[in-house]
């Protein structure tokens, strides 16, 4: 990974290892071994407005456990931005109850709400950076109002600033900085104060496809080297393919499919799971289509789709083989998601390989019939 | 002009802008508060009490609506009770400061209202009590707004304060009224017009100047 040196690492994380050393970690948590975890509990929120009452969160139930990347994905509207914002209490559930660490939070007053949010980083889409103040001055706002001591301050930013590559723009005003630099501050600031936990409220939706990567790829390198649990909502599924463990599918409110991302990309159940994956998966193309015929005529050949969503990659020359006689790729997305190969092929082969290559085990589909020269 | 009108005009000038100036740091010390609290008190403010703030708004809004000649005069007693007197310059100070505190804090108000509620949210989320928001957002993020209203008000007050010889406070307004318009002196009206586009024109420049560096950062 480019945009974090080893060396800032080092230096950055030395003081305060958490991967590494468990026993550093204060024993006043009041579950220590479960850090950085939410638990939501039969959540519900309903919002009133002038046609009445609006459920944004329809009892959802999820457990995020330390140290994942935990991607919220759904329609806009979908209630994803509410779920999100009950971990940090700047929205307050209907019904039903969120836990951090163990700990549920509607209980806690003023002060005790203070001191979680100190612990729960976020960062926004339009990365919300106070334009009156320096990146240096920005970054250290959460320090400042904790009362931390000046040369601790320094310190802190020093490294946070290191992590995110933005050593340099520290007396900088953020109107100078691009979109992709805005963020970065905005994660620094997220990270000055240590916290456990980080969210996301479309952290990459206003940036460009590269930007977006580079912000991605920063994300899950913190979360590696901090062990920092990251949940991040986001529209796009290509962002929860790139960096996310585990994923929840929200649709009107209510949980649609939840589960770790290999097997909810792999093996889609709900119609508003495979509508959102519809721009990552590829249609028939429309020439084939065009050709296509329903029945088997003497001198065509079958077109078969074989599905993967399993651990194993496609066994090219085991398909050959049981297939019996030429087989021609037409069309293959394979991606690797967490060890897992999940895509399909679209092979033309003769017309009795449909129910060998079954045989042996594939997940095929015939799709219709070709002439032999196409 | 004689040496006599000539010094009466530098009193004039003199007399105008410790009247502007002191009620102006009046409106200000009074009108900043007043207008945080207009923004963050009412419903789903940070200091949400939506019955105090509808109080303090309909009291704005009436001194507001008086016409500052009839609020000099109206004020009388409150006036004789906190300066002691109701002539001289102190005895203008006291209405010009009561009538710039309601108009500055709607025109604060305004530029406060208009900070991303996102940076609001985003304070909260890393940690800030309500007393650092207003500190390190609220104000801050205002500010280049703030000072363009209070450049306004200052305009405005100079204007008002014309009236303020009513009350024998004297002022470069007094001046016209009495040699210039009473007395058909037309050397010393157009000197007292002259000398009142200058000051205005100085407040504006510089309020502006102000803007422009707070804007550029």
């Amino acid at each position: 990974m480019a945009v974090l040196a080893l060396d800032s690492l080092g230096t950055a994380r030395a003081a305060t290892p958490r991967v590494a050393a468990p026993d550093a970690i204060p024993l006043t948590r009041v579950d220590a071994g479960a850090r950085g975890t939410v638990r939501f509990e039969n959540v519900s929120k309903t919002f009133r407005s002038a046609s009445g009452e609006v459920f944004a969160l329809d009892d959802v139930s999820l457990d995020v456990s330390s140290g994942a990347i935990f991607g919220i994905i759904g329609r806009s509207g979908a209630g994803k931005s509410t779920l999100l914002r009950t971990v940090n209490r700047l929205e307050q559930p209907t019904s039903g109850r969120v836990l951090v660490d163990g700990e549920p939070i509607a209980a806690l007053g003023i002060d005790g709400l203070v001191d979680l949010r100190r612990r729960i980083g976020m960062i926004f889409q339009h990365f919300n950076l106070l334009s009156a103040k320096t990146v240096r001055q920005n970054v250290a706002l959460p320090l400042t109002v904790a009362g931390v001591g000046k040369a601790e301050i320094a310190r802190r930013v020093e490294e946070v600033l290191r992590l995110v590559s933005l050593a340099g723009k520290a007396e900088t005003y953020p109107s100078r900085l691009s979109g992709g630099q805005k963020q970065r501050i905005g994660i620094a600031r997220a990270l000055v104060s240590d916290p456990e936990i980080l969210l996301c409220d479309e952290a990459t939706s206003a940036l460009d496809p590269e930007t977006t990567l580079s912000i991605l790829s920063l994300l899950r390198d913190i979360n590696w080297r901090l062990g920092l649990t990251i949940i991040l909502i986001t529209h796009e599924m290509s962002v929860i393919r790139e960096i996310c463990t585990d994923v929840v599918v929200l649709e009107a409110g209510r949980i649609a499919e939840s589960g770790p991302v290999w097997r909810v990309f792999g093996m889609p159940e709900h119609p508003a799971t495979r509508a959102l994956l519809a721009p990552l998966t590829r249609d028939l193309p429309e020439d084939l289509a065009g050709r296509l015929t329903p029945y088997p005529t003497p001198g065509r050949k079958a077109v078969l789709r074989i599905t993967y969503s399993g651990r194993t990659p496609p066994d090219l020359s085991a398909l050959v083989a049981a297939a019996g006689g030429p087989v021609q790729l037409l069309q293959a997305g394979i991606e690797r998601i967490q060890g897992h190969a999940i895509g399909h092929l679209l092979i033309a082969a003769g017309p009795e390989a449909e129910a060998r290559l079954r045989a042996i085990g594939e997940t095929v589909a015939g799709i219709g019939y070709v002439a032999a020269d196409d | 002009m004689s040496p006599q009108m000539i010094d009466r005009l530098w009193q004039a000038a003199f007399d105008t802008l410790f009247m502007v100036g002191v009620s102006a740091g009046i409106a200000v010390l009074a009108g900043i508060p007043l207008a945080l609290f207009l923004v963050t008190s009412e419903p789903g403010g940070i200091f949400s009490v939506p019955r105090a703030n509808r109080l303090v708004g309909m009291v704005v809004n009436g001194f507001r609506a008086v016409p500052f000649i009839v609020l000099l005069v109206a004020l009388i007693p409150f006036t004789r009770f906190v300066v002691g007197t109701t002539i001289g310059v102190w005895a203008a100070i006291v209405p010009l400061a009561v009538s710039a505190t309601p108009f500055f804090a709607r025109i604060a108000e305004v530029s406060l209202r208009e900070v991303d509620p996102g940076l609001i949210e985003a304070a909260q989320s890393i940690g800030c009590r309500r007393r650092h928001i207003l500190l390190h957002v609220l104000l801050p993020e205002a500010l280049p707004g703030i000072v363009g209203g209070f450049t306004i008000t200052v305009v405005s007050m100079i204007g008002a304060s014309a009236v303020a010889g009513a009350v024998g406070a004297g002022g470069l307004g007094d001046v016209a009224i009495r040699y210039g318009y009473q007395r058909f002196d037309t050397t010393v009206m157009s000197v007292v017009i002259a000398m009142l586009i200058v000051l205005v024109c100085l407040v504006q420049v510089g309020g502006d100047s102000v803007v422009r560096r707070l804007r550029t950062r």
